[in-house]
């Protein structure tokens, strides 16, 4: 391990720049907001936030249900679900390369973990997308396993969370991964006249076909502060346009003023708000021990 | 070469000109049949041309500047046209159209993209190019609405290259208009059928694309990006366009295999812009069929397959289901 590994700055008007995650890695870190050199185990004490400019370090979704549920405890769901690139997609490499590799690189089999557990002793289903598996994007395999989590939910009449960190649809699954946005939001219809709470949280970043499809839906909307939501990237905006967008365009604020999300929420108290507006929406804590899950590497569940 | 005519008709284009030569001489019985020969060969020509089509080829037919609008095919399928404006929220979007119609004598609610063809420059800006906003997608929901409260199917035209990428796009939240719709339309009560007849360009198309059959047309495409975007950042070089519209598989033969789509439209020969009377015709017999078959189902019914038609979207794609 590196003894010091600088963390990238974020370019100021591009996402897709940024291609390598933000995680940061090493045994200290330089926070890029406030250039402060933190110990990395202090940051990972203090959920990836700075403690002195709260900057918020992007995570993965393991430490996302890490942050979220009960003692760190969740059992993983429909985890053998892979993509077999039905397009045979050839860029400048072959995607189904890109995905080995990928999938070799993260131990993941796509980009988005689906898991059951207690949030502050409410039984919860959440679904917690992750950037480094190719920027988090959406193809068939995360729409089937985000529309399977809404399901269950459905099912076991609890509470949905998704937490979305996402550049949009995956373009090597072309015309399919745009028809993910519709087969979620259908699920979502349901989940919605059966009157069950759907919180959605954005994270940086937030863009495309994910934010125009369920990011958006939330009975609540909530995102971490400064996170790049929107659905046309800044490039493409600022070729349109040909001009500079202003700073702070497309941040979490910029969405909060016009009334598309309704709380910006720091992680560190992001646990005890979902708490208590699941609460307000009917949610209760259920009685007795938690049934018997395993940590992090659960098994795989069918339901 | 005829301004209509795209680069890879080009062999059309010299044969037309010779046309166009012979038939300014008086007519004698020999020129009219050289003129029949070269109409002929005109035709076989395009035939040939259009029955091997590469992807980007098609693209260049599915934008093309003739290609019927939707209130073209309004105006030759349905009568009592009513144009209804305006989301009640902010303003009206030229570049959805909404409307009361009549088709084969029976209400219809009518909702589609309109890029302004057919047009000149003031037309296609009027109608922002077919670069819908926020307000366009809530004027559309708002239109479907009213078709659900008096039980009017919905048909929905998709020509869009996509939703505005703008700044006011973005101020006034054209994400969560668009997801509003995926939801609300998901669920909406009335039988709705669905034709990419021109361009399905990403979120921007499927935003009023969601139903219980879904048409589309010959040589139409649908895609998740612009070849030229998808171009841009995996090749990060727009000119490989051609490889990109290859690649993505945008064309109806390869969205109906993939379960995309449910049914191909036939075009006339050398594409849907050379005759919009036939183009017109052959659309009539295929949405006829499909609004009868919807229009059969009861309620619950049709909302189960339509749910179950999404939700096996891109299962094609999966292993270990």
């Amino acid at each position: 391990m590196a003894w010091f590994k600088k963390a990238r700055k974020p370019s100021k008007s591009s996402a897709l720049a940024e291609a390598p995650s933000r995680v940061p890695e090493g045994l200290w870190v330089k926070c890029p907001d406030c250039a402060q050199v933190l110990y990395n185990k202090d940051l990972e004490s203090n959920l990836h936030v700075c403690p002195k400019c709260a900057h918020h370090f992007r995570i993965s979704a393991s430490d996302r249900l890490r942050a979220l549920f009960d003692g760190g405890q969740w059992t993983e769901y429909f985890a053998n679900l892979t993509s077999n690139d039905p397009l045979h997609f050839k860029d400048t490499k072959l995607y189904k390369d890109r995905l080995r590799s990928t999938i070799n690189t993260t131990g993941l089999k796509d980009a988005v973990l689906i898991a059951t557990g207690r949030l502050d002793g409410i039984e919860i289903v959440v679904a917690a997308m992750e950037y480094s598996f190719i920027g988090g994007s959406m193809g068939v395999v995360v729409g089937e396993k985000i529309t399977r989590a809404v399901e269950m939910a459905l099912a076991r009449r609890q509470p949905l969370l998704i937490v979305s960190c996402s550049g949009g649809a995956r373009m090597m699954e072309g015309a399919l991964s745009l028809m993910q946005m519709a087969k979620i939001s259908a699920a979502l219809a349901r989940l919605d006249r059966a009157r069950l709470p759907y919180i959605s949280i954005l994270t940086d970043p937030t863009t495309g076909g994910v934010t125009a499809s369920f990011a958006m839906l939330g009975d609540l909307n909530l995102a971490e502060p400064k996170a790049l939501i929107g659905f046309a990237g800044p490039r493409v905006i600022e070729q349109t346009i040909r001009q500079k967008l202003p700073e702070g365009f497309q941040r979490s604020e910029f969405l909060v003023d016009h009334g598309m999300v309704d709380l910006i929420v720091d992680r560190r108290s992001m646990k005890s708000l979902l708490s208590s507006t699941l609460r307000f929406m009917g949610a209760e804590s259920s009685p007795g021990e938690p049934p018997v899950v395993q940590t992090t590497d659960a098994v795989e569940v069918e339901t | 070469m005829p301004p209509d005519l795209l680069d890879f008709e080009e062999p059309i284009g010299v044969l037309l000109k010779e046309i166009e030569a012979l038939s300014m001489l008086p007519r004698t019985g020999e020129r009219q049949l050289s003129l029949d020969t070269l109409k002929r060969r005109v035709d076989s020509i395009r035939s040939d041309i259009y029955s091997k089509l590469t992807p980007w080829q098609r693209v260049l037919v599915a934008r093309h500047q003739n290609r019927p609008t939707v209130l073209d095919y309004v105006d030759h399928l349905c009568t009592e046209f009513t144009e209804i404006s305006g989301d009640r929220r902010y303003a009206d979007d030229h570049a959805i159209v909404t409307g009361f119609a009549r088709y084969k004598g029976e209400p219809v609610l009518i909702v589609g993209h309109h890029k302004g063809g057919g047009g000149d420059t003031k037309q296609k800006v009027y109608r922002n190019f077919g670069y819908a906003k926020p307000e366009g997608y809530r004027k559309a929901l708002r239109a479907m609405k009213l078709a659900e409260k008096f039980r009017r199917p919905v048909l929905a035209f998709i020509d869009t290259p996509a939703a505005y990428p703008g700044m006011e796009s973005e101020e006034r939240g054209i994400s969560e208009a668009i997801a509003l719709n995926l939801r609300e339309m998901a669920a909406l009560d009335v039988p709705i059928v669905v034709c990419v007849h021109g361009e399905g360009g990403s979120g921007g198309a499927l935003g009023i694309a969601i139903g219980d059959w879904i048409l589309m047309h010959e040589f139409a495409i649908y895609s998740v990006i612009p070849p030229e975007g998808c171009a841009a950042i995996l090749w990060r070089d727009s000119a490989r366009k051609v490889e990109a519209a290859d690649a993505l598989k945008i064309t109806a033969p390869d969205l109906l295999r993939l379960g995309v789509i449910d049914e191909i439209v036939p075009e006339p020969p050398g594409g849907a812009h050379t005759n919009h009377n036939v183009a017109a015709a052959l659309f009539d017999t295929a949405l006829e069929r499909a609004l009868a078959a919807v229009s059969a189902m009861d309620s619950p019914t049709r909302l189960e397959a339509r749910y179950r038609k999404f939700r096996a979207m891109g299962n094609i794609g999966i292993d270990g289901l």
